[in-house]
């Protein structure tokens, strides 16, 4: 009994990072109608920028990402202002396309910078400390640490959309650019902030992925199916639903790896099929979508 | 004195010409009223004034001023808001963030305020909170009007206001030009009810076919002349 509970708890932890995944994938989507193919490879990229900062300053990752982030900043704000504005409009096969090429470019361009040698975020004795929670469970600090942030990136995105005036506007702009302008909303600058606020998303989910496993440049692509996966679960446009489809994959991988480990992948996939048979629309459908 | 002043202005969707050169003067306090079939061009000509479509740079002037062509998003900021046909508020926000977003990014003083908004129109202060999709058609296009006065406009271009409403609401809607009118806007309203149109009005303008059919004031148009401008001879 202990140790199923010790598997379901195990993975609730591990669908905090897959959350972490999705929640920029989401973000991009809900703003603009963005399908970022190149999302998991942002991840990469960014856990190297990461990787980079925290070896030439000698710090440790936690501070490297602080640093990391503004930057992260600045680049998807140019990144979006320069290049998936002029992609968007009324087909959607060009950002496809142009995020799909750029998921190329940055794997190989991280294979010229960086090697193909899997690398890992180092940050010393967190990483195998763990916290007793009775009855003979528990939980490794850093897998809670990742919970904690996935919700806590939630609550500060939620709080931004819901209590500033720019979340007004993202979610403006969202339902209708066009009505959006007469507002005197600038679309594209809308759109630029947006790409930068999940660019900084993205950073905080680099870390974990950094020190909770080995990355290398070619590992994007699968980050992008989990987030695809936990974002269709949870029903596009909720946040928290998107932690729920995190949680539904962990849970599913978690039971999957207990019966035999060679399941584990393969029981995320099927729990993800099970509900888009079931629930095609998520676990948590917008209203009025 | 002339706020807002068109010349020759033309508009196209595509290939599809939709304004034939169209010269219309709003004085300074004044309200006009568009009239004219369906697809004579009169919401198109809001639009194109309001900056969603493109237009010369001199064929739209408010205060003298080149404005034609200017993103949308400048152009209210220069003191030209649109109530879109359909009202079309954002159904993810509530009924006073569409209120608020009328007024994004912008602390300019003026005589319009929440408070203000819900003074004109009652109805709304009750539902404030409520999802904008959940009012009644009356009720979503008064917020559609408090949101563009929220923008604080010195022109103000109402696109088919009284669409799909009962009498009775449609005669609550226009109870409240007055009130905005004496804060200081000058209006051009869209309207297919003519009668509603001439009530209002200072100065009608009828289209047809995307070019000016008949111009007067109210007063001085006979029904058989509309009736000519209207369908055509």
């Amino acid at each position: 009994m202990t140790a199923w509970i010790n598997t379901l708890l195990q993975g609730v932890m591990l669908g905090g990072l897959y959350a972490l995944f999705a929640a920029g994938l989401s973000l991009m989507f809900g703003i603009m109608r963005l399908v970022n193919l190149a999302h998991g490879d942002f991840i990469v990229l960014s856990a190297f920028v990461i990787l980079a900062l925290s070896v030439a300053l000698g710090l440790d990752p936690f501070l490297a990402t602080l640093l990391a982030a503004p930057v992260l900043f600045f680049i998807g704000y140019a990144l979006q202002h320069y290049l998936l504005n002029r992609t968007l409009g009324r087909d959607i096969l060009p950002p496809l396309l142009v995020t799909f090429g750029l998921s190329i470019i940055i794997q190989n361009g991280l294979l010229e910078a960086f090697s193909a040698d899997s690398q890992r975020l180092k940050a010393g004795a967190i990483e195998t400390a763990s916290i007793s929670i009775g009855g003979g469970l528990a939980v490794g600090t850093m897998q809670l640490l990742t919970f904690a942030s996935a919700i806590g990136v939630i609550l500060a995105l939620n709080f931004l959309f819901y209590r500033t005036e720019l979340g007004r506007a993202f979610r403006a702009t969202s339902d209708d650019p066009e009505i959006a302008q007469l507002m005197g909303i600038d679309n594209r600058h809308i759109f630029s902030l947006a790409t930068a606020i999940a660019m900084v998303v993205i950073a905080v989910c680099a870390l974990y992925l950094g020190m909770r496993a080995n990355f290398d440049p070619t590992i994007g692509p699968a980050r992008l199916l989990y987030a695809f996966e936990a974002v269709i679960i949870g029903g596009l446009g909720s946040l928290w639903g998107t932690l729920a489809g995190g949680i539904v994959i962990g849970v599913a991988q978690a039971i999957g790896a207990k019966i035999d480990p060679e399941w584990q992948i393969l029981a995320g996939h099927l729990a993800f099929l099970a509900v888009l048979v079931l629930r095609p629309r998520g676990l948590f459908p917008r209203a009025g979508q | 004195m002339t706020l807002l002043e068109t010349r020759g202005l033309t508009a196209f969707y595509g290939d599809f010409q939709a304004l034939y050169g169209i010269d219309l003067r709003l004085e300074e306090g004044e309200t006009l009223a568009i009239i004219g079939a369906n697809g004579a061009g009169k919401s198109t000509f809001l639009e194109t004034v309001a900056g969603l479509l493109p237009a010369a740079p001199q064929s739209v002037l408010l205060d003298g001023k080149q404005i034609g062509g200017l993103p949308a998003a400048e152009i209210v900021r220069l003191g030209i808001s649109l109530v879109p046909e359909g009202r079309r508020l954002f159904p993810s926000l509530s009924v006073e963030e569409n209120l608020l977003i009328g007024a994004y990014g912008r602390d300019q003083a003026g005589y319009w305020s929440l408070p203000r908004i819900y003074e004109l129109f009652p109805a709304l202060a009750a539902r404030r909170h409520v999802p904008s999709q959940t009012l009644s058609g009356g009720e979503q296009q008064m917020a559609a009007i408090g949101r563009a006065l929220m923008a604080k406009p010195r022109v103000l271009l109402c696109d088919e206001i009284s669409l799909g409403l009962a009498p009775i609401v449609i005669r609550n809607i226009y109870a409240a030009l007055p009130r905005i009118k004496a804060s200081g806007a000058s209006v051009i309203l869209v309207e297919q009810d003519i009668v509603q149109a001439l009530e209002v009005s200072d100065r009608v303008y009828c289209f047809q076919e995307g070019r000016m059919s008949l111009t007067g004031r109210p007063a001085d148009l006979g029904r058989e002349q509309i009736h000519t401008a209207y369908f055509g001879a």
